[in-house]
């Protein structure tokens, strides 16, 4: 083949690779563009602390977000330390043996488990067996353990970001492991654990199928103080997405509220994320100095 | 001597001092384990707990049914049928589907952002693109709903546009975040030596991309694909949203669909509690998770192999 | 075997080490004087290192390893099992290869011995920190910014910090493993004269790859090859008239 050709056939080549880019960034824009141009109009203070009036086809989605505030809670407080201390043993304690490759395994296919199956078990565990009522602390924990695989790795990716010598250093002057962990690995792990710990929820927090049934609520204008709220059914976002998107008896008419909603939900995760990556950035900084 | 507390009897107080160091330190290292078991636990619960729910439904229904009749109508006043033949074909249909059109679109971006971008486009395409990873289910689904779905049906001439294709594309979007990083990661660990021989011999960028790196990264690639086949499979609020739900079987990407995801989700609410029916939608479930669990342990084990490959080079 | 002039502080006997399958030394057998500077030569890979580092268990971190043999310490085997290894670290402190310093204040660097083992008062912390901050002859250096970050530090001062972090817990044997490596010569010379000043209170054991710095500092040299000890004396007799062949070869840059 002659140079000229080859010369061509690169552009041709690299063309079609960047022509694929732009096109699923593309993909991306309109997406974002459409939710946000189409649900701007009813973005207002009010549709987002008002409750929804009028058999939901007015008002706003006060409800939703403090029920997704709720229940992102309760699946942090349970997933981040287990995620945590599971990170711990695998990172700082774990051998090269038969059981730590059968936690791995787990924790790997658990992240492959379809987040219906644990809508499903939670629903059997925490709703049949356990009969803790359709609620907060059962959507949260479903969720907790949706998002469990999640926080360990990225747990485990923090520690793994201590350089090896602070280890060394600390037990070298007779400090015990835990010692050496408490006050010498895990300072230093924070920011990573931070990070992971928001995208997490982030991610938490958009997730629909593990709450259809374990809490979430068709309308649940009122929820109470803590902490009454965690037995109590929610509303949540992207439920309240759902339902307005295809249950609503007045779809046509409820459109630009769930178009408000989805902006509303995309919008909380992308300020979830920024903060996520904007707390990396500036520890890292910090961490540099210090 | 420097030692001398080791010979002094443990009955010592230091010995005892040190007695409950170690019983501490070994008491905070079965914590940290109990709570790494608890991720075996947690799959080996699901596990049982699929099978034991969908035991009673298994048990009445003959395997057959559930395999050989594309009928599900499990609340059929006349005779009540546990077919999910439809429904398996269904969800590898959309599956497939999304494949057909995430795979090349993937693989082609990871081959860009790993190879051929400058850094400084890498460092914004990047970020960009894990925003997509973010995108809930639901709001994919949505987009599906009101805007795609009025799309194809002005297109193809079909209905509302809820169907096979809405729901193949949407997941083809799911799909993509998960085949592009994973790809990109085999293709960026394929060592620069292998990529220079190439070169070296006078080869341009692109046949050195096209015959030595890919190839080179093919077994990362195609775990990325079956990691993104696992991700289709197991979608619930896109499909549910944009594929119509007709739960008989697909002739065409224009029928509209019904996934087993799907199915569960709409059907649980609406069954009696230790009916047949309740039962039914946890075999389903069951098979769910088996489909998922072998895709992914699949593509689990090319990774591993993968891994060990570049780490004893 | 040098004739030795001080009391034994560590003696090992048939020591030998492995990497899973892999041995990396072969039934070492040395007496270590107190009060004097010990320094370990060899070309690398040599098992210096690896020896250095299974006088206070460092190895213990490195899953796979296995030890024969006996290292004594007061009389008492370090690898018996009733043996804490968290005391034996007190006692036989490390100084490693690239200053570790963590990301704390000076003063807390130096002081974070003392806290893990339980030393809560205050003034106590900080009359150690200065003391040890002397010995490392760092002292003039850092008092007027002891909560300034460690990391600003200079290599050579950094590196002095981490012995004076090692000597805050009173060890009685400090191992350092290629001490100056990777520092300039003036921060070297000063970290030399510091183990000089040093060996009058600890007993010294250097790893080192730097013949004249071996020369320079110890009194007495081993030499190491290929995971096993050749020789063994007073450093004079090593670098003037070495029993071993090899020896004599590695000291005059044959090989290595």
């Amino acid at each position: 083949m002659n140079a000229r050709i080859r010369k061509w056939q690169e552009k041709l080549g690299f063309g079609i690779l960047i022509a694929a880019t732009v096109f699923v960034i593309l993909v991306l824009v309109v997406i974002l563009y459409d939710i946000f141009s189409k649900g701007s109009g009813i973005l207002s203070w009010e549709f987002i602390t008002s409750k929804p009036r009028k058999g939901m086809t007015e008002g706003g989605i006060w409800p939703a977000i403090v029920g997704t505030f709720w229940v992102s809670l309760v699946t942090v407080v349970f997933a981040v330390p287990t995620g945590l201390f599971a990170a711990i043993y695998l990172n700082e304690y774990a051998a090269q043996n038969r059981l730590v490759r059968v936690i791995r395994i787990a924790i790997r296919n658990l992240s492959g488990v379809p987040s219906i199956v644990y809508g499903l078990f939670g629903f059997t565990l925490f709703i049949m067996i356990l009969k803790i009522g359709l609620s907060v602390l059962a959507g949260g924990l479903t969720l907790g353990l949706l998002t469990l695989p999640w926080t360990i790795t990225a747990s485990e990716e923090a520690l793994k970001t201590v350089p090896m010598s602070y280890r060394e250093g600390a037990l070298a002057l007779g400090a015990t492991k835990w010692q050496t962990i408490r006050t010498n690995v895990l300072p230093y792990a924070v920011p990573g654990m931070l990070t992971g710990t928001i995208l997490g929820l982030a991610r938490a927090a958009g997730e629909t199928a593990p709450i259809l049934f374990t809490g979430a609520a068709f309308f649940w204008p009122l929820l109470p103080s803590f902490p009454k709220v965690l037995t109590t059914q929610f509303m949540a976002l992207p439920y309240h997405l759902f339902i307005m998107a295809t249950q609503h008896h007045a779809i046509v008419k409820v459109r630009p509220i769930a178009y408000g909603t989805a902006a509303v939900l995309i919008g909380l995760i992308l300020i979830m994320n920024a903060a996520a990556v904007y707390i990396r950035y500036r520890f890292r900084k910090k961490y540099k100095r210090l | 001597m420097i030692l001398n507390t080791v010979q002094s009897a443990e009955t010592g107080r230091v010995g005892r001092i040190r007695a409950w160091r170690r019983f501490k330190e070994k008491a905070i290292e079965a914590f940290f384990l109990a709570n790494g078991l608890f991720a075996v636990v947690v799959l080996i619960a699901i596990f049982s707990m699929l099978f034991t729910e969908g035991w009673p439904a298994l048990k009445r229904v003959p395997l057959g049914e559930w395999f050989l009749s594309a009928e599900w109508d499990p609340t059929s006043p006349v005779r009540e049928s546990y077919g999910i033949l439809a429904l398996i074909v269904s969800t590898l249909m959309v599956s497939v589907g999304a494949l057909i059109l995430a795979v090349p679109l993937g693989i082609a971006c990871a081959a860009y952002i790993a190879d051929v971008a400058p850094p400084k486009v890498r460092e914004i395409v990047k970020p960009v693109i894990e925003i997509l990873a973010g995108i809930p289910s639901v709001v994919v689904g949505f987009f599906g709903l009101v805007v795609l779905g009025p799309l194809l049906a002005k297109v193809f001439h079909t209905g509302n546009g809820l169907n096979g294709v809405n729901g193949s594309i949407l997941l083809a979007i799911m799909a993509l975040p998960t085949i592009m990083s994973v790809s990109e990661d085999a293709i960026v660990s394929v060592p620069q030596e292998l990529k220079n021989a190439s070169l070296a011999l006078g080869a341009t960028r692109w046949q050195t991309l096209m015959r030595v790196t890919i190839p080179a990264a093919l077994s990362g690639i195609v775990a990325s694909v079956m990691l993104g086949m696992g991700r289709a499979i197991g979608e619930t609020m896109t499909v549910l949203m944009a594929c119509g739900n007709a739960p008989a079987m697909p002739h065409s990407f224009l029928d509209p669909v019904r996934t087993m995801t799907a199915t569960i989700a709409i059907e649980l609410g609406e069954t009696v509690q230790g009916s047949t029916h309740f039962h039914s939608l946890f075999v389903i479930a069951f098979f769910l998770f088996l489909m998922t669990f072998a895709v992914n342990l699949v593509s689990d084990i090319i990774l591993q192999r993968v891994r060990r490959r570049m780490g004893g080079a | 075997m040098p004739n030795p002039t001080n009391p034994i502080e560590l003696v090992t006997r048939d020591f030998s080490f492995y990497y899973g399958n892999y041995q990396a030394l072969t039934s070492i057998s040395m007496d270590v004087e107190r009060n004097r500077v010990t320094a370990f030569i060899g070309p690398s890979g040599c098992g210096k290192s690896t020896f250095l580092r299974s006088l206070n268990r460092m190895n213990d971190i490195i899953p796979g390893t296995r030890v024969e043999g006996k290292v004594l310490l007061g009389g008492v085997d370090i690898y018996n099992k009733d043996v804490d290894v968290v005391d034996l670290r007190r006692k036989v402190g490390m100084v490693f290869q690239k200053s570790n310093p963590f990301p704390k204040s000076i003063f807390d660097n130096v002081a974070y011995g003392l806290r893990i083992h339980g030393e809560r008062n205050p003034s106590a912390v900080a009359q150690r920190v200065e003391e040890s901050l002397r010995a490392a002859a760092l002292w003039n250096e850092v008092k007027d910014r002891l909560d300034k970050s460690a990391m600003d530090l200079s290599g050579g001062q950094q590196q002095r910090l981490c012995i004076a972090r090692a000597l805050a817990v009173r060890p009685e044997i400090v191992l350092m493993d290629e001490p100056a490596s990777a520092l300039d010569p003036l921060a070297t010379q000063k970290i030399e004269e510091l183990i000089f000043e040093l060996k009058k209170d600890y007993t010294i054991i250097i790893v080192t790859h730097n013949m004249q710095q071996a020369a320079r500092v110890s009194d007495t040299t081993a030499f190491f090859y290929l995971g096993e000890l050749v020789e063994f004396d007073e450093t004079k007799r090593i670098f003037t008239n070495p029993k071993e062949k090899k020896t004599e070869d590695y000291i005059t840059g044959r090989f290595g």
